[in-house]
């Protein structure tokens, strides 16, 4: 790794978050310390044991084992969502950036519209027609991330196709696939990766709030945000069921967020 | 300047005029046919033709949207199937709640967050600034409703001082009012407030570097003074951006909490659309959200307007 990269700290710190989260995920899916849809009503509603280190929930499943699986979901999401807003994004602000004029106009207030929309919104809607479920909260999620990209892509379209290596590059012949694909695009990839780490934690705060509200992850899938609308119901009875799911998405989100912090700054011509 | 403002009025209306497009888009035209998925499987054949000629769905797309739009524009945007009862006037009867939540927790958001990046921009790479970047850090990382899970267990599971939620409604005066909203608007706001302390301070750091402010400090204006009004003043322009553009994530955000302290606002009637198969009542609150939070974008350009002369003089 680059010497500069292991001495920001905040950058490190993030990465070890998310490593964290990374391998917490893929050991779910070989081993948990119980089964996490495995119910039993004798142990339900238990605090913290060394049996099980997290509780258990009202049906007795092992709240541990649950968090652990609740991570793939996330990580799931935030991936499809930010490839979703990336791809659409990139493509729409390619097209109105190197267009310009009346469609470049109009494809800026479709994003602005677009911007009208956060994830809740789109989700309501979607599941208004479709059955709730994850694949609903993956396309609201990723609607919703559309305009930072689309903006992100036309303006640096703008700056560059008036740069010296651009007029060039068109003098000596260049078409203007080769201009966008060989020039362009690749100059605006910093920007873009950087916009996308930022997004990902914004989408697994979204995932969960979605399946909190019922729109997203169905029972009996472990989903954090599901296992917090369930713990609500047993606040007075087992205040820890509240703690541990929420704990989860905290620490997954502030990882993600250092993570963002820091690659801005590596990445950063005016501070490198 | 009235070229500028023309420009951005039109292009606000082409922004609203998109938004109903996608509404209209995803509410009638992409279930195929909403009479049958308002029926589901119990509606006989008869009774979903009838359904579909009541909606008025067997006239082409294009003149189902130009009159859907009409009635809209006058205020009418159809009846609740739930309910028996005119969109708008659901939704008039449910802004007493979700109005309020949102602006308690703006106050709350500005409050909060301008006083601590003012305070982390003077104190910049110091302990205090350390000290507001951390606590930032992890309210970005608290999602609104768990901290109201978190709120709950400790004022109204813990210390009993504040119900655990619910809203009687403005009859019972207005304190009482504001007591069932304050647990909603403070963790709807902090997530919020978080986000805008960091807009502040590397806005007002940003100012700190410039020419005028130096000049300010040269001829031996007091520290606060630089900082409130030189630096302030000019500061304002990025953060009332994000400000602006964090009113309409509130206003979403609100749906949420809705649900956690139990509310009966318009984020609670869409939800309970949903379940019910309430497609008019499901198009009139996210036709009228996406309207408000593009409202609020363009309100947000018009500010700047108001704040910077440059933009007045141009």
């Amino acid at each position: 790794m680059h010497p500069r990269s292991t001495r920001h700290l905040t950058f490190m710190a993030g990465l070890a978050i998310t490593a964290l989260l990374l391998a917490t995920a893929a050991l779910s899916a070989l081993w948990t310390p119980a089964d996490p849809l495995a119910m039993s009503i004798g142990a339900r509603l238990q605090s913290p044991t060394p049996a099980h280190p997290f509780g258990t929930d009202q049906y007795g499943r092992d709240i541990l084992s649950r968090v652990m699986v609740g991570a793939v979901s996330s990580i799931a999401v935030g991936v499809i969502a930010v490839g979703i807003g990336a791809s659409l994004g990139v493509l729409i602000g390619t097209v109105s950036g190197w267009i310009g004029g009346w469609p470049d106009e109009g494809f800026m207030r479709l994003v602005d519209a677009v911007q009208g929309f956060p994830a809740i919104l789109s989700a309501l809607m979607f599941a208004a027609i479709f059955a709730p479920g994850l694949g609903i909260s993956m396309v609201a999620i990723g609607i919703a991330f559309v305009p930072a990209f689309a903006r992100l892509t036309r303006g640096s379209f703008l700056t560059l196709r008036e740069r010296e290596f651009v007029v060039a590059a068109r003098a000596l012949g260049a078409g203007e696939l080769r201009l966008i694909g060989r020039h362009i695009l690749p100059n605006t990839l910093a920007p873009v990766v950087v916009q996308a780490t930022t997004s990902f934690p914004v989408a697994v705060l979204a995932e969960a709030a979605l399946a909190y509200l019922g729109l997203g992850t169905q029972p009996p899938h472990p989903s954090w945000g599901l296992m917090l609308k369930e713990a609500q119901n047993f606040l007075s009875l087992s205040p820890t069921f509240a703690v541990f799911p929420g704990a989860a998405i905290a620490l997954t989100v502030l990882g993600l967020n250092l993570l963002g912090d820091g690659l801005r700054d590596l990445l950063d011509p005016r501070t490198a | 300047m009235r070229r500028h403002l023309l420009r951005r009025g039109a292009a606000f209306v082409a922004t609203l005029f998109f938004v109903s497009v996608l509404v209209f888009i995803v509410i009638r035209v992409l279930p195929g046919d909403p009479a049958q998925l308002i029926m589901g499987t119990e509606g006989s054949p008869e009774a979903v033709a009838r359904l579909r000629d009541a909606l008025g769905l067997n006239r082409p797309l294009g003149v189902q949207y130009l009159d859907w739009l009409g009635r809209a524009l006058r205020g009418d945007l159809g009846v609740s199937i739930q309910y028996d009862v005119p969109v708008g006037r659901l939704i008039v009867s449910r802004l007493p709640v979700t109005l309020p939540l949102t602006a308690m927790a703006a106050a709350f958001m500005i409050v909060a967050a301008i006083p601590f990046g003012l305070y982390a921009a003077a104190r910049h790479r110091r302990a205090g600034d350390y000290l507001t970047m951390v606590l930032s850090q992890i309210g970005i990382a608290v999602p609104a409703f768990w901290s109201g899970l978190l709120l709950i267990l400790l004022f109204s599971v813990h210390l009993g001082w504040l119900r655990s939620g619910g809203f009687d409604g403005w009859g019972q005066g207005v304190w009482a009012g504001l007591r069932s909203l304050l647990l909603p608007a403070v963790a709807l706001g902090l997530f919020q407030a978080a986000v805008l302390i960091r807009a502040t301070r590397s806005a007002v750091l940003d100012v700190l570097r410039e020419e005028y402010v130096r000049t300010a400090r040269a001829k031996g204006v007091a520290e606060v003074s630089v900082i409130g009004k030189h630096a302030l003043r000019n500061a304002l322009i990025p953060v009332v951006t994000v400000a602006g553009i964090q009113l309409g994530h509130l206003l979403a955000g609100s749906i949420v909490l809705e649900s956690v302290f139990a509310l009966p606002g318009l984020g609670r009637l869409a939800l309970g659309a949903i379940a019910a198969r309430d497609l008019p009542l499901v198009q009139g609150v996210t036709l009228f959200v996406a309207s408000i939070i593009v409202l609020l974008n363009f309100l947000v350009d018009l500010a700047y307007v108001a704040l910077d002369p440059r933009i007045r003089h141009e």
